[in-house]
């Protein structure tokens, strides 16, 4: 079994020197994770998508409360943002089984605009290496992760706006 | 020397595959390589008035949890691994984790129809009842699968899904007898998915049904009862059958699961034979500005572990949601509940309304309160008296052990929570959460020490303001307060937060027992952080007293156990 495992370590490794460059893609594009939307149906995150607009994929939990501020601060001027760059936002729920099904009432509650997945338990959260949430993800036109951050700070939407509309008018991001 | 050896048929590898590189480039074009990382490091000192002394620090004054994961993919394909180290864990983890290692690996290919999955794997089948395996790394928690997984999707709303492994426990290699083999299968229907002239309908309607067996080697195991050793015929194959749907009408949603699980006598359940039953459901209700959703959930007898004989946290095959409210304010999660494995009744419902912007209440942003309440009890269960058995006197509660009566709430309250959040803006630069809880906690049950005092009851208020100096600069600050009259008495806790976006916090909180009976134990629990982040990395410092509970600083949350000392986390993800 260690053996199998040090092995893969190194097809990794080799891999990941001999492929930098030419074959290591820079913008990584979505995994394909089979979750759910938030009537509890099945959802495959290759579905996220946005007409070529910008997109934002915030990772959160009902029970985190530095999320709940980030989502509330962001509704507050989500419909100036959409009208500005047509951005949409996917907010995908870690809450596990104990509070999954609070999520949908909890969103609507609250009056978010957002679409709203169920990662219940962390499949699309592990392979995008969310480690703490809230983590935030913004995405290009092609659906490929172009900026990530984690945490939240009173004023850091304005950040978030700023690096939306640098990806909408295809600029670089560092 | 030895290291060169067990690399040189790696290099021999890498040698031959050399003259393909330039192809291999092609093949790999659009390799991913992402991961994570994290390193948690403490300093203990000794803290005589926390009864931390040089005994229980064990002269390892120093210590970290640490782990890095890395996934790589190229289209179909991916694999990944993480490495963890607890070199040795930190206060508050199971200290069977020390030592380091490769717990966790996976080879995976996936297309439309078909995905298999071979080395450790996380799946729940349902919300969990009959399978789940999870990791939580704050809360020191993996129970993963290790062997393989095939999941086949025949038709659009059709999944079916089988497992057949060994799980993690910390780092005890798999031997027979060890722990037991788990195999499930899982059948999931989404209806409208099936039939394409259901694809647009309002009327939303899935259903599943698993199947999960464990089979432990051992055939029989002695077990001592008032001075007498008893030897119990055990069955080696333990399974749980279930099954659930979920309905969804415009903004109605229906969800339902029921699992049982046949004889499974287990150093959980005093050995018993008797079946056991889960229920979980909720209904709930929801439109634009109004969400209210009621939980009901019974659990009898259903720990169900892949060792009948492990009484810890380990080694679950199912899950137990607790519906009760996950509490993050220091002093609200003082009291927390935990399910309780032999089984318990439980009920909830929460209503979250916002009143909009320019209405009386709603004012010029808004106003959104959220109401809750849960509550916890013993199941109704009367014991089956056996007198005789085999023409022995046994005089004592049978092979069966009890009955119950499944929809009835016994007598005993474990737990009850009633609260109400208030969350407002009042201007551009302030707003606030205002919180009152009113709980009721069982801690003979829960923590399982015996108490002169019984229930606690305990009123709860915090009030959390921010106010925007600029778009920069914040301050948040919270004041929050616990009275009762049982266990340690009355608390008081504050905390100021000063955050400079997106990337710097800086924290002072103190919580203080000024209520103890016990003059001596009026502790304050002074702690200073500060924190950097720099876009996923994330690099923190505190030094201070905590009490165990769950602790949210600087935007995120996570677990700590009771300590002094200097805490550093580092953690990143590429």
């Amino acid at each position: 079994m260690k053996k199998l495992a040090w092995l893969i370590a190194f097809l990794m490794i080799t891999g990941f020197g001999f492929s930098q460059e030419n074959t290591l893609t820079k913008n990584r594009p979505l995994p394909s994770v089979d979750i759910k939307d938030v009537k509890g149906n099945p959802f495959n995150t290759l579905k996220i998508e946005n007409d070529g607009k910008p997109i934002i994929i915030s990772f959160w939990a009902t029970w985190c409360k530095p999320c709940v501020k980030e989502l509330t601060t962001i509704a507050d001027v989500y419909s100036d943002w959409q009208e500005e760059t047509g951005v949409k936002l996917y907010a995908v729920s870690i809450d596990d089984p104990r509070s999954s099904s609070l999520v949908a009432p909890f969103v609507n509650g609250k009056n978010w605009d957002y679409i709203v997945l169920l990662d219940q338990n962390g499949d699309f959260k592990r392979a995008m290496n969310v480690v703490t949430v809230p983590h935030t993800f913004v995405l290009n036109g092609k659906r490929e992760i172009v900026w990530q951050h984690t945490s939240f700070a009173e004023g850091s939407e304005r950040d978030l706006i700023e690096i939306i509309k640098k990806v909408k008018n295809g600029e670089e991001i560092k | 020397m030895k290291k060169i050896y067990t690399l040189f048929p790696g290099l021999l590898l890498l040698f031959c595959i050399n003259p393909l590189l330039t192809t291999a480039q092609d093949v790999l074009k659009g390799s991913q390589i992402s991961g994570s990382f994290e390193a948690d490091a403490q300093y203990y000192m000794k803290d005589a008035k926390m009864g931390i002394n040089d005994s229980s620090l064990n002269g390892q004054l120093a210590r970290m949890n640490g782990f890095m994961e890395i996934n790589y993919s190229l289209k179909n394909f991916s694999a990944g691994m993480r490495f963890e180290s607890y070199l040795p864990p930190l206060v508050g983890y199971d200290t069977r984790f020390e030592g380091y290692g490769v717990p966790y690996w996976f080879l995976n290919y996936k297309n439309d129809k078909l995905e298999i999955t071979a080395g450790n794997f996380y799946d729940q089948f349902g919300n969990g009842l009959s399978l789940r395996t999870w990791q939580d790394w704050t809360l020191g928690y993996d129970n993963s699968l290790r062997g393989l997984r095939v999941k086949f999707t025949p038709v659009d709303g059709i999944t079916l899904k089988g497992v057949w492994g060994v799980q993690r426990n910390f780092w005890d290699p798999y031997t027979t007898g060890s722990r037991g083999i788990v195999k499930g299968a899982d059948l999931d229907i989404f209806l409208n998915d099936l039939f394409s002239g259901l694809k647009n309908a309002k009327t939303k309607l899935s259903f599943g049904g698993s199947f999960v067996s464990d089979y432990q080697s051992g055939k029989t195991t002695d077990i001592l009862v008032d001075t007498l050793v008893y030897t119990l015929k055990l069955p080696e194959n333990v399974a749980t059958y279930g099954g659930r749907v979920n309905l969804n009408v415009s903004g109605v949603n229906f969800y339902t699961e029921y699992a049982h699980k046949i004889n499974d006598p287990s150093a959980m359940n005093n050995f018993v034979y008797k079946d056991g039953n889960g229920l979980f459901s909720t209904l709930s209700y929801s439109q634009k500005g109004l969400g209210v959703i009621g939980a009901l959930k019974i659990m009898d007898n259903m720990s169900f572990k892949s060792n009948r004989l492990v009484t810890d946290n380990q080694l679950n095959i199912n899950y137990d949601p607790d519906i009760t409210k996950e509490h993050t304010y220091a002093l609200a999660a003082m009291y927390p509940y935990a399910t309780q494995p032999v089984g318990e009744f439980a009920y909830s419902g929460t209503v979250t309304y916002t009143f909009k912007r320019n209405t009386a209440i709603g004012g010029k942003s808004g106003l959104t309160f959220a109401v809750n309440f849960s509550k916890v009890n013993a199941l109704s269960k009367d014991s089956v008296y056996v007198s005789s058995i085999n023409g022995m006197a046994l005089n004592r509660p049978g092979t069966i052990g009890y009955k119950s009566d499944f929809f009835t709430p016994g007598k005993q309250v474990y737990y009850q929570d009633f609260n109400i959040e208030v969350d407002k803006k009042f201007s551009k630069r302030w707003k606030g959460i205002f919180t009152y809880l009113s709980q009721v906690y069982n801690m003979e049950v829960i923590q399982g020490h015996a108490t002169d005092y019984g229930l606690i009851h305990s009123n709860i208020g915090v009030a959390d303001l921010t106010y925007n100096i600029t778009y920069v600069y914040s301050i948040r600050a919270e004041l929050q307060g616990l009275w009762t009259v049982q266990d340690k008495g009355n608390w008081t806790a504050g905390l100021i937060e000063f955050t400079i976006a997106p990337k710097w916090f800086f924290s002072v909180q103190d919580q203080w027992n000024y209520g103890n009976a016990d003059i001596q134990q009026q502790l304050h629990y002074f702690l200073v952080s500060a924190g950097y982040t720099y876009n996923t990395a994330r690099i923190s410092l505190s030094y201070g007293r905590q009490r165990a509970g769950i602790l949210c600083v600087g935007g995120v949350c996570r677990y700590v156990p009771a300590a002094t000392g200097l805490s550093l986390t580092i953690n990143s993800s590429f």
